[in-house]
């Protein structure tokens, strides 16, 4: 089973279309009214954040693919999907915190929906691989693993809402973007700078997907050349070990 | 349907023989009230601090219920006596959702009044019916979810620490309506409207975890 | 051309920018270790190969 088909492409495409998106924010992308320059986060926290959230969404759906074929190369991609958006979402709650102070002056503010349902997200989700790691056996490790997946996929979109519902009425957004329509040349960036994230996340994924199966396969060869007495014993470990 | 009766009441009779969980639950309820009141300096509360202080405690209170949901089938091989049964195995979930929803109404039949009395300034007569509404849905909401994640943590090492970890934040959203629904039965004047759309957002969840939940049991109790 | 008020709004931006880098290379610089640890083994795994066939060989003559 080979994951890095399409590797070097994806990541050519991640490079070209991550350093245009940069060199627009900082060349071509006039400065917000309000904010200034402050607001040139946006264009590496916004799409971080959507792309994070995709992420945990195709988590879920990966998991639905496991329960339903028991293929454990589902599962796996269930688990480096939810482990790349976990390393995405540090990235959003950092890049937001610091939009936060340059913005408003403390290091966290309620009143963003976006950065306050990503803390709640980022809260499940760091149970996923502590779940994984209490459970032993492999097969119900991935079961319940998914069913994880699932629920905290489902959860992503109406956490979202029920934040930004909470939030709405009494505080106006801090963090948004030039309170109305976005102008066009901010637009293009912002739109280049997703596609960017998007692929990166892609190109991750496939990277760690290629890792873990060569990891896995070298040790079925491993058993299979040198016996099962030359072989370390399975550590616990909270990712896929067999495929 | 007589399969989920019959699981009810049997652990109802459990319940009700021994006297674990609603006790301990309510007694936590209370202890927390008085906590509450020594932590925050108030003699009483209003508003949406009264809303977020009920709210907190009676969530609390569940994850201990929750903890315990499935305890009995785990040490004593009550889920491979349920599996050899030729039932539909969805009623286990309905069976535990039904009863952890029956511990959190009886809780709250004692710890309602013990919050009006000891913490809430106005009293809520007028409002209780809005009241009861906002406690049934925010009940059925936490029933679902807390039955889903005590299945799932029963077989972990850890379990009564993933149990809250994983129960917390995917029951933010009930606790999110919930205050802001209590918030204005609360308010001293009562004279802020009640924000009926929230009840929505209660309803949507609870359908869409509900089904969630029913569609996913299944997959948690295969051997 | 660029836009660069440097003034006090100048390091956050930079900062926020600067965390994202440093994410992607930590994580490639953990798949790198990573890499190297399965080329060591792939590498243990030829030696072994090559000792049986240098062994078989040995056999036969």
């Amino acid at each position: 089973m080979t994951f890095g088909r399409g590797l070097r492409a994806l990541s050519i495409a991640s490079v070209v279309l991550l350093t245009g998106a940069f060199a627009l924010v900082f060349f071509y992308a006039p400065n917000d009214a309000d904010q200034g320059f402050i607001q040139k986060i946006f264009y590496v926290h916004v799409p971080l954040a959507i792309v994070a959230l995709c992420g945990f969404v195709a988590g879920g759906v990966y998991g639905i693919k496991y329960l339903r074929s028991g293929d454990r190369a589902d599962d796996l991609r269930s688990y480096v999907a939810i482990h790349i958006s976990l390393i995405l979402a540090v990235g959003v709650l950092i890049t937001g915190s610091i939009w936060a102070r340059a913005a408003w002056g403390h290091w966290w503010v309620w009143d963003e929906p976006t950065l306050v349902s990503f803390l709640i997200v980022f809260l499940l989700y760091a149970c996923y691989q502590p779940l994984r790691f209490s459970i032993e056996d492999p097969e119900r490790q991935a079961r319940y693993a998914s069913v994880f997946a699932i629920v905290a996929g489902a959860f992503v979109p109406l956490n979202f809402m029920a934040v930004r519902m909470a939030e709405s009425l009494t505080h106006p957004r801090v963090l948004s973007t030039t309170g109305g329509a976005m102008p066009g040349d901010m637009r293009l960036t912002f739109l280049v700078a997703l596609a960017g994230m998007a692929c990166l996340y892609v190109t991750l994924w496939k990277y760690e997907l290629a890792s873990k199966s060569a990891s896995i396969q070298l040790r079925s060869l491993k058993r299979r050349l040198a016996g099962d007495d030359g072989l370390a014993p399975l550590a616990r470990s909270a990712a896929p070990q067999q495929l | 349907m007589a399969t989920v009766a019959a699981l009810v009441r049997k652990d109802l009779r459990l319940e009700l023989r021994a006297f674990e969980s609603v006790p301990a639950m309510l007694m936590f309820t209370v202890s927390t009230f008085v906590l509450f009141h020594f932590g925050l300096d108030r003699g009483s509360l209003a508003g949406d601090l009264a809303a977020g202080v009920l709210w907190v405690t009676l969530l609390l209170a569940a994850v201990l219920g929750m903890n315990r949901l499935f305890l009995a089938e785990r040490e004593q091989g009550g889920f491979d006596g349920f599996l050899m049964a030729p039932v539909d195995r969805t009623a286990l979930f309905v069976a535990k959702a039904v009863l952890l929803f029956g511990f959190l109404v009886a809780v709250e039949l004692v710890a309602i009044p013990a919050f009006v009395i000891l913490l809430l300034e106005p009293g809520p007569g007028q409002a209780l019916p809005e009241l009861l509404a906002v406690l049934a849905l925010a009940d059925a909401g936490i029933a679902v979810v807390g039955t889903l994640v005590g299945a799932l943590g029963v077989q972990t090492r850890a379990r009564d620490l993933i149990v809250p970890l994983i129960a917390l934040p995917l029951l933010l959203p009930v606790v999110i309506a919930a205050a802001q629904l209590s918030a204005p039965l609360f308010e001293a004047g009562g004279a802020d409207p009640f924000p009926g759309r929230w009840l929505l957002v209660l309803g949507l969840y609870d359908a869409v975890f509900g089904l969630l939940a029913y569609a996913v049991f299944d997959f948690l109790l295969e051997e | 051309m660029p836009a660069l008020p440097l003034d006090d709004a100048g390091p956050y931006v930079a900062a926020a920018y600067l965390v994202f880098l440093a994410l992607i290379l930590i994580y490639v610089s953990i798949m790198a270790t990573k890499l190297g640890r399965v080329e060591r083994e792939i590498g243990e795994l030829s030696e072994l190969v090559e000792r049986r066939e240098r062994e078989r060989e040995e056999e036969r003559v």
